[in-house]
């Protein structure tokens, strides 16, 4: 099955095309990691233009899209995942979400990646690769677990430990979407993981105009 | 018939609009609104509105394929509002009409929403006459336009200096304890209510004042402070008096300087667009003052006027007829795009 896999959770957007089957797992035929900071809009598409003319291919020949479904910084994280839903409602395929942690490196491990106001998203990892714990966001001082880290180094200080650097990979986003690209019709909705409400305060009281 | 199937995306505020248009013609215009979302605060949530453009994405392109009665495979262009607007939601549809763009192998248009208020005109009342003037009010913008090509150049004549005629609404609407938006309510508590009963100020129309330019933060500071007054010396506020006489002030305003703008120009025809154009009396004052002069008057239907994809399905249909060139693939949303940027 030929994959198109998507990530805009990080300021590195991901795009990468590949095999995938149940018996033989991942072969990655063309990659781009993108950094992109707040221009996901922007750099998605030639991105994905990009992978399939490294691999000779046309769009017409993916047969699944995945997703990072985050979490991440809301505006660029809804880039990646409306490109997703809408590559695949356009072409009749699948489109498969997963929680974008689970795609940066692999084994026992804690995933930290920039939540920004200081703060970190994380994910806990058993050796086998299952998630443990998380997702979440917490300030790193108070994440209390004993790593290794993976991810974000900008935060070894404030962990008071090292962090292996990683990012998003395609082979990691298929990984963790093989159970629904074996059974694609248990795809769940793309839904992001925000994690944190939207910022908005209600107005407590009608405050006159004129005072 | 072989005019281009054009698919438009508007996500520039609270209105997730997905539209159809075969040239002039009008296939679908399919709409879903957080507006409910957003009433407990008052005015729009940009990260509540960017979320709702997500969720309400691909149904709604459904809904607008079904309502066509088209495959996505019939669509031969797409447009999308690439600004003026919130960033995070007009990124929501700008991604998502890159996406069907690309999957389709379909050219994209990156269009000014305050354009595409103009182009919804002709799928009501066919090709536009060149030039026109146009007034977009609305509760993000109060803009008036020349426009000499619409497919090409559109000038800014004036805006507001301060706040959009419709945010004017909305407080005047909370000072008057009527529900958001403001613009229904406001208009039907002053049909019951005397237009000249309160002389409220007309902003920018001294004789040293920007022509085309407008203000209605006076106008609403005035509007509260004479409310007050009246609850501060224990007397009943006559709602749609006020309602009628601030709405009165608004109509002035906006359509004299828009006849003003025609006269100077040499320009018979006048286009309203934007929510506050659904506003039956600024609509009854518009008719009555370009009759008097001689001046043309096309608005679209109330529903055409609000933000809705149908209106950027027809200026992508006036840019694929007059063979403008798509956008590049690097297409971004802008927030404050220039009025003279038609497509990007
Ligand atoms: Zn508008």
């Amino acid at each position: 099955m030929l994959v198109l896999a998507l990530d805009t959770a990080t300021p590195t957007l991901v795009a990468g095309l590949a095999r995938w089957s149940a018996g033989d797992g991942v072969t990655v035929l063309a990659e781009r990691a993108v950094p992109s900071g707040t221009k996901h809009a922007e750099l998605l598409t030639p991105a994905i233009e990009g992978v399939l003319a490294d691999a000779g291919l046309a769009i017409g020949a993916v047969e699944a899209v995945v997703t990072g479904l985050g979490p991440g910084p809301f505006t660029g994280l809804r880039v990646g995942v409306v490109t997703a839903a809408a590559l695949a409602d356009a072409r009749g395929i699948p489109a498969v979400g997963v929680c974008s942690l689970d795609a940066v490196g692999t084994g026992a491990r804690t995933v930290v990646t920039d939540a920004r106001r200081k703060e970190t998203y994380w994910a806990a990892y058993a050796t086998d690769g299952t998630r443990v714990e998380g997702p979440a966001v917490a300030r790193p001082e108070e994440l209390g677990l004993p790593g290794p880290f993976t991810g974000d180094p900008a935060f070894a200080e404030r962990l008071g430990a090292p962090v292996t650097p990683a990012d998003v990979t395609t082979a990691g986003l298929l990984r963790a979407a093989a159970p629904q690209l074996a059974d694609p019709g248990s795809a769940a909705p793309l839904v992001p993981l925000y994690l944190r409400r939207p910022d908005a305060v209600p107005p407590t009281s009608i405050k006159p105009v004129t005072r | 018939m072989n005019e281009p199937i054009v698919l438009g995306f508007e996500t520039s505020c609270d209105e997730t609009g997905v539209g159809i248009v075969r040239g002039h013609t009008l296939l679908a215009d399919a709409l879903a609104t957080s507006m409910a979302e957003h009433e407990r605060f008052g005015g729009v949530v940009p990260e509540i509105a960017s979320r709702a453009h997500l969720e309400a994405m691909v149904p709604t392109v459904h809904r607008a394929l079904a309502d066509a009665g088209i495959a996505a495979s019939d669509v031969d262009a797409v447009a999308v509002t690439s600004g003026p607007g919130l960033t995070g939601a007009l990124l929501v549809g700008v991604a998502a009409a890159k996406a069907y763009a690309l999957a389709l192998g379909k050219p994209l248009y990156g269009v000014n929403h305050l354009a595409a208020h103009v182009a919804v005109d002709e799928l009501q009342h066919g090709p536009l006459a060149e030039p026109s003037i146009a007034m977009l009010v609305s509760g993000g913008h109060s803009s008036l336009l020349l426009v000499p090509d619409l497919a090409q150049e559109v000038q800014s004549l004036g805006r507001t200096i301060d706040d959009a005629a419709g945010e004017a609404f909305d407080k005047v609407a909370r000072v008057l304890g009527l529900p958001f938006p403001g613009g229904p309510p406001v208009d039907r508590a002053a049909r019951e209510g005397d237009a000249r009963a309160i002389a409220f100020p007309r902003g920018l129309t001294g004789p040293r004042d920007a022509a085309y330019d407008f203000s209605f933060s006076g106008l609403k500071t005035a509007v509260a402070r004479w409310v007050e007054a009246r609850e501060r010396a224990g007397e009943p506020v006559p709602v749609a008096d006020v309602a009628a006489s601030f709405q009165e002030a608004v109509a002035d305003v906006l359509t004299a300087k828009a006849v003003r703008a025609c006269r100077d120009h040499g320009v018979d025809h006048l286009v309203l667009g934007g929510g506050v154009a659904a506003n039956s009396r600024l609509r009854a004052l518009a008719e009555e003052r370009c009759a008097a002069a001689g001046i043309v008057l096309r608005v679209p239907s109330p529903r055409l006027c609000t933000d809705n994809g149908a209106m950027v399905a027809a200026l992508g249909s006036r840019l694929v007829a007059a063979g403008v060139a798509p956008s590049a693939p690097d297409l971004g949303a802008d927030s404050s795009l220039p009025i003279d940027v038609v497509s990007r």
